[in-house]
């Protein structure tokens, strides 16, 4: 049984009709990535599972459970956490108490603690900048701290909504090593992402979104080697 | 040359402002306040504007440090010279032109009082010319003194002018023992003026002169402490503050019932804005209507309590848990039907819910059990072990329990989970509700704990005042109070406070210029958000270790950081 399965799913914004029958399955253990353009459906696919969009039709099961039975704030408590789109941190609360919200939903301080100690290491800035507000972070700074809370709920599964928007290449670059370190160290990851370049180098399987709809899917390789995505997506001629 | 178009231009920037001032009307109005003598708080409210542009044209002139001290002066006395120049040219243009067609001040009293009250009128432009000239001087010269000498003239000439405004702060406090003999019936005799210019001088020089010392000290302790004053510290402070808060109204304000009025309003809205910065600046909600709650806790104590046809006769302290019950349970209901709603709407939609609690208790409808446009009368005032607290400093007592209380409960929820989920919610409700915030009951949590603090202020005002009528209750309260935590600085306790005395109790005490409120309260925003935009005393980032690694305290890691 795939961790995270979503069946037909259909989703409006009013009268647009954002998600048109997405079905796409994610295995423990993977990283999977959805590539496609702007108003593609990508943020929205997000959005259904973590219920900020409830889906008008078709079926959402996490770990063989149905999601769409529950609102947003019980979704972190199955398993599931997200790094939003553009940050969204809270830009007034300092760092530290960005990612206490994290773990809001828990009450195992030890383990808590170890968490915090875990995201410290992976990003040692935020432990040199805990008591600076976030709003204060530069933009690679708060991406990270956007990752760094949502662990801090120590997920299951983690939702990433364009980790790579706006930041340098560089640093683009240091935050896919970061995914993948994070998926090695057991976390299943359902990347959304423009940049499907460094996205496909380091996820398992993919899926192309055009309009709504999944186009095409396939494993990473399969998917870089496809010539439509290439053209598309990859930039290549 | 560009010096001098510089000086044209400041110049004539504060003629403008001065012929601003003029136009409102305030010199006319203010000047029946004497500050020092003959001279008024009308004449002060332009004549400053005159020092104020001399001083600001030698500090930049001293800045930039382009020109001799002769020449800094020359600049500065042209500069108040042009601000008086322009505002002669208005006094010529009434004289010619029937202004107060449009600017309905315009009158031949404000000319008059602009020329000094001169039966010659060319003597009286001249005079008001020199005026500018004079004060433009005048004020520049502080530039040229030490820092510490530069520094005391300012504030002793604040000092000397404020305490000459608010003459009843002496006259009617501790202080008359000590500076009574400098006043006159209002304001300060001139001899007065200048003996307590001299004293305040040498204080406030004394004060910066040791300045140095003092900070030297506060930050080596600040070393060591980590930028926090230590426990022992902050109890000393707290416990000397709550000896001092407790022996104001009799020992320092003498029992006087007309400022003990003054700051028992001020402390009204201090509870009220302690309310609202949970809804406002915790959790970000803007509510507009506000003084709903505070006419549903008073109309709820009154009905209660009162001795008339419409009360029922209980006793306050039984309908008090009631009253802030009621608006608790209004503020939730309030909450429901704008859970969905952002920001603007959300504004609109509870100002709406202000106006409507006004307008039903004003209704016919409604008047043969809440008493309509005639209101409710005959309050009683609260007993407490017999006493009962009818006097304005009994009252202050009251209040301030209720300050100390609400202060309390606000500052636990801060710190709390709960606090947190507000702020969290503030900065972005989906990844709040992301991060597990289950947004219903924490919106609505925060309209209740809100609601029930203007409540708890309602009640008190209702019992203090002793009659509640509905045009008690205006958006006008709302209004102010967003302001003063506007102006105080958002979801800061203090603030409140500091927000509370600058945009209630100043214009309390000044009760002629009630009529410039607005151009206070406008005025004092549109500075604040360019000077200072997060307010008076803004929020301080909470800083604590909670889930760091238990003996390694933030404070020693990073002292040890630094040595590295």
């Amino acid at each position: 049984m795939a961790m995270l399965e979503l069946h037909n799913v259909h989703a409006y914004y009013g009268h647009i009709h954002a998600l048109k029958g997405i079905s796409l399955t994610v295995e423990k253990g993977e990283i999977v990535t959805l590539i496609g353009a702007n108003g593609a459906g990508k943020t929205s696919t997000l959005r259904v599972i973590t219920m900020l969009l409830p889906p008008t039709e078709g079926q959402v099961r996490f770990e063989g459970e149905d999601l769409t039975q529950y609102p947003t704030h019980v979704i972190v408590r199955k398993g599931i956490a997200m790094v939003p789109e553009g940050r969204g941190i809270f830009a007034r609360l300092t760092v530290m108490e960005n990612l206490e919200m994290g773990a809001y939903t828990r009450t195992d301080k030890k383990a808590i603690e170890e968490d915090l100690e875990r995201v410290f290491t992976l990003f040692p800035r935020l432990k040199e900048r805990r008591r600076q507000l976030a709003g204060t972070l530069s933009g690679g700074e708060q991406q990270m701290l956007a990752i760094g809370r949502a662990l801090m709920a120590r997920p299951r599964l983690l939702l990433m909504d364009e980790p790579s928007m706006g930041l340098a290449p560089i640093l683009v670059e240091s935050i896919f090593e970061t995914i993948q370190q994070i998926n090695r160290q057991g976390t299943t990851i359902l990347l959304v992402e423009q940049n499907a370049h460094m996205a496909l180098q380091i996820a398992h399987r993919g899926y192309v979104l055009r309009t709504g709809e999944i186009v095409l899917q396939g494993t990473a390789q399969e998917l870089q080697a496809n010539e439509m995505v290439q053209k598309t997506y990859l930039g290549m001629a | 040359m560009s010096l001098w178009k510089r000086t044209l231009k400041l110049g004539l920037l504060g003629g403008l402002i001065a012929v601003y001032i003029a136009l409102t009307g305030m010199p006319l109005s203010l000047s029946r306040r004497a500050v020092i003598g003959e001279f008024t708080l009308g004449h002060l409210t332009y004549l400053i504007v005159f020092a104020a542009f001399g001083y600001l044209r030698a500090a930049q002139m001293r800045k930039e440090k382009q020109a001799s001290a002769p020449a800094i002066l020359a600049h500065a006395a042209v500069t108040g010279l042009l601000s008086g120049l322009l505002l002669a040219l208005l006094v010529l243009l009434g004289q010619r032109v029937d202004l107060g067609f449009i600017f309905i001040s315009a009158k031949p009293q404000l000319y008059r009082l602009l020329t000094f009250q001169q039966a010659n009128l060319t003597t009286g432009l001249v005079y008001l010319v020199a005026a500018g000239t004079v004060l433009g001087l005048l004020f520049a010269l502080p530039h040229f003194l030490p820092k510490t000498f530069h520094k005391a003239v300012l504030s002793a000439v604040a000092i000397t002018l404020v305490l000459g405004v608010f003459s009843e702060l002496v006259q009617r406090t501790i202080l008359k023992y000590a500076l009574g003999s400098f006043f006159a019936y209002q304001g300060l005799k001139p001899m007065g003026a200048l003996w307590l210019f001299v004293i305040t001088f040498a204080l406030s020089w004394v004060y910066f002169a040791l300045r140095p010392y003092i900070q030297v000290q506060d930050k080596r302790s600040q070393q060591v402490l980590g930028n926090q004053p230590s426990p022992e510290t902050r109890l000393l402070f707290t416990l000397a503050l709550l000896a001092f808060l407790l022996v104001m109204p009799i020992v320092i304000l003498q029992k006087d019932t007309y400022l003990l009025s003054v700051i028992n309003l001020v402390g009204l809205y201090i509870i009220m804005g302690l309310g609202l910065n949970i809804v406002v600046g915790f959790a970000g909600l803007l509510d507009l209507g506000y003084v709903a709650f505070f006419a549903i806790g008073a109309y709820t104590v009154a009905l209660l309590t009162s001795r008339g046809e419409l009360g029922r006769g209980w006793d306050f302290w039984a309908a008090l848990p009631l009253a802030i019950l009621f608006a608790l349970t209004a503020g939730v209901l309030l909450g429901i039907p704008v859970l969905r709603m952002r920001g603007d709407y959300l504004a609109i939609v509870t100002l709406g819910f202000g106006e409507i609690i006004r307008i039903l208790a004003n209704s016919d409808w409604l008047k043969p059990w809440m008493g309509g446009a005639l209101g409710v009368l005959e309050i009683p005032k609260p007993t407490l072990f017999g006493y009962t607290l009818k006097e304005e400093y009994q009252l202050y007592y009251l209040i301030l329990a209720g300050i100390l209380i609400t202060w309390l409960v606000a500052h636990r929820l801060y710190h709390s989970r709960l606090g947190r989920a507000w702020q969290a919610m503030r900065e972005d409700e989906d990844v709040a509700e992301g991060t597990g915030i289950h947004l219903v009951t924490t919106k609505l949590l925060a309209f209740g704990f809100g609601a029930a603090f203007s409540g708890l202020s309602g009640a008190i005002f209702a019992t203090k005042v002793g009659s509640v009528y509905p045009y008690s209750f205006n958006l006008l309260i709302s209004i102010n109070v967003l302001c003063l935590i506007i102006v105080g600085g958002m979801g800061s306790l203090p603030g409140v406070v500091v927000g509370a005395f600058a945009l209630v109790g100043l214009p309390e005490l000044l009760r002629e210029f009630s009529e410039y409120r607005m151009l206070f309260y406008g005025v004092a925003l549109i500075a604040m958000m360019l000077l200072r935009p997060e307010g008076f005393i803004p929020k301080k980032p909470t800083i604590y270790p909670r889930l760091l690694v238990r003996g390694a305290s933030p404070v020693r890691a990073e002292g040890s950081k630094s040595k590295q």
